[in-house]
């Protein structure tokens, strides 16, 4: 479904991504994990489109996606909730996750999407007048998500979903996270908590400065503590796990 | 004072106010949206007047008929700015920002002198000249039109900004350009929507005004100074603001005009705005 190859890219001539490859198949929950700085956002927002490649290719569903603007990218199916939740803080509930839509929505497909985020996240019905900016972490959080499945996305690319939340709503969105995955949504997520993303996640791949140093099923990653190891202690990768490609 | 005075004089001072407001929302709504500021926002607000004017002597089409099409006509004079010169100096730095529109200001006004000379032009007996009789009430045309006018203009632009899918669009990419992009709004669109709007409201803000101030090819600097003190006043980037802020001005200049001396009629529209500035610097809807 998404398939990222040998993707290089950085911000003003200093090189973040090295050749980077990863892949999500269809119905697939995909963890990519590794310490701060590791160029995990970034690989996300190439995949968006918000930064630009430098060599390699993104293909989503066949199709090269990497010289696609940012904005064209809801329309090819591909949704992106940002680190931060990034919610429009003057403007109402409503009026983010209508946002969420596209600016060219049918009246309908508003509709059938609100019905949707409600009945993923009944609170958000309760307090769709509020201001986003005077709504807690957490449900700021839920709203975000909620504004990235309005365009009915293929894939879901979700950056940190569990910052700074409390035990109970990051349950709460893990959930979330697992049902919207069960309505045939492919999702893509950044998690730091290696335990909480294997958990949720099938496969999962950990970045290191800039390359992807191990990859594989979250069940075989979750024998030992290895993963853990490998990115706190900067260990090499053992010969045992290899990386899974392809 | 009789009561008939003072509501004459309100009027005048809301009449001015909308056309304040409405030069100031131009301006807020770029800023809001983009973070440049227009210095060539009271030449625009020339070249409206101008047009106005140069309908009104060459086919004698009054400005108030002349309005619709001097509107859409700095609409796309806003767009061509962006394109052709704001667009291209935005991955530059502040500076860049700030001389291409003060350089487009100096442009503007050299050109409008070379062209038009530095003569004053008035629109004379239009449709709007005279005063309007209501029972005791004698209320200048110009006046009245400006206050019906600029006031539909600025509904108007609410209804847009505050009610429309495209107005939503726009607030959404002035709140968080990264966040709008990637709901598949065109951030390059909207900036451009902003600067044809923004020209726009001037566009009107002039065809109005020509019906009672003359033109000339420094008149913007005296509106344009006004305006800035509005959107301070209002808070940078608040429509509420300026519009608010914009009448609370007009009104307040009519009324020093009257009370203390027509030449004074400023100072406490800068003593005010000195005051907003030093106890509350976001102004009065603006966020830190």
């Amino acid at each position: 479904m998404l398939d990222v190859r040998q993707v290089s890219a950085g911000y003003d001539g200093l090189q973040i991504l090295w050749e980077v490859a990863i892949h999500v198949d269809a119905g697939e929950i995909v963890a990519l994990m590794g310490p701060n700085g590791s160029g995990k956002s970034t690989l996300m927002n190439s995949v968006s489109g918000l930064i630009r490649i430098w060599s390699g290719e993104i293909l989503f569903e066949g199709r090269r996606i990497d010289a696609l603007p940012p904005h064209a990218m809801i329309g090819m199916g591909v949704a992106h909730v940002l680190e931060r939740h990034r919610l429009f803080p003057d403007m109402t509930v409503l009026e983010n996750l209508m946002l969420g839509c596209g600016p060219h929505a049918r009246k309908q497909s508003i509709a059938q999407g609100l019905e949707q985020a409600y009945a993923l996240f009944p609170l958000l019905k309760e307090r769709r007048t509020q201001i986003a900016g005077s709504l807690s972490g957490g449900e700021q959080q839920m709203c975000a998500i909620a504004r990235g499945l309005m365009s009915s996305p293929r894939l879901l690319l979700i950056d940190e979903p569990f910052i700074g939340l409390s035990p109970h709503m990051r349950s709460a969105v893990a959930k979330a996270i697992r049902a919207i995955n069960r309505d045939g949504v492919s999702v893509l997520l950044i998690e730091q908590n290696v335990a909480e993303a294997l958990s949720l996640s099938q496969r999962a791949y950990i970045l290191r400065e800039g390359r992807i140093v191990l990859g594989g099923r979250s069940e075989d990653l979750k024998v030992g503590q290895t993963v853990e190891r490998i990115f706190m202690a900067r260990e090499d990768v053992p010969s045992g796990l290899d990386i899974v490609s392809s | 004072m009789s009561g008939d005075l003072l509501v004459q004089l309100l009027l005048s001072g809301i009449g001015m106010g909308f056309i304040f407001a409405l030069i100031a929302i131009g301006l807020t709504l770029i800023y809001g949206v983009m973070n440049v500021v227009n210095f060539a926002h009271g030449e625009f607000l020339m070249l409206s007047m101008y047009a106005s004017y140069l309908a009104f002597a060459t086919w004698g089409a009054d400005p108030i008929v002349t309005l619709p099409f001097v509107a859409a006509l700095m609409f796309v004079f806003g767009l061509l700015v962006y394109y052709l010169l704001v667009r291209r100096v935005m991955q530059g730095s502040m500076n860049s920002q700030i001389f291409a529109t003060f350089g487009l200001m100096v442009f503007l006004q050299a050109a409008a002198q070379f062209i038009m000379g530095a003569d004053y032009f008035a629109v004379r007996g239009g449709l709007l000249s005279g005063v309007l009789e209501v029972g005791s009430l004698i209320l200048p045309a110009p006046q009245l039109a400006a206050v019906v006018g600029a006031s539909t203009a600025t509904g108007v632009l609410y209804w847009l900004v505050f009610r429309t899918a495209t107005g939503r669009s726009l607030r959404a990419a002035s709140q968080d350009r990264q966040a709008a992009s990637t709901l598949g709004i065109n951030v390059d669109r909207m900036y451009a929507l902003a600067w044809g709007i923004g020209a726009a409201c001037v566009g009107i803000a002039g065809s109005l005004l020509s019906n009672f101030y003359p033109v000339f090819p420094r008149v913007g600097a005296i509106f344009v100074l006004i305006a800035y003190v509005a959107v301070a006043l209002g808070g940078f980037g608040s429509i509420h603001g300026a519009l608010v802020a914009g009448v609370i001005i007009g009104l307040l200049q009519v009324l020093a005009g009257f009370f203390i001396s027509s030449q004074l009629k400023f100072v406490p529209v800068y003593l005010l705005y000195l005051i907003v500035v030093l106890v509350r610097p976001r102004g009065l809807f603006g966020r830190l």
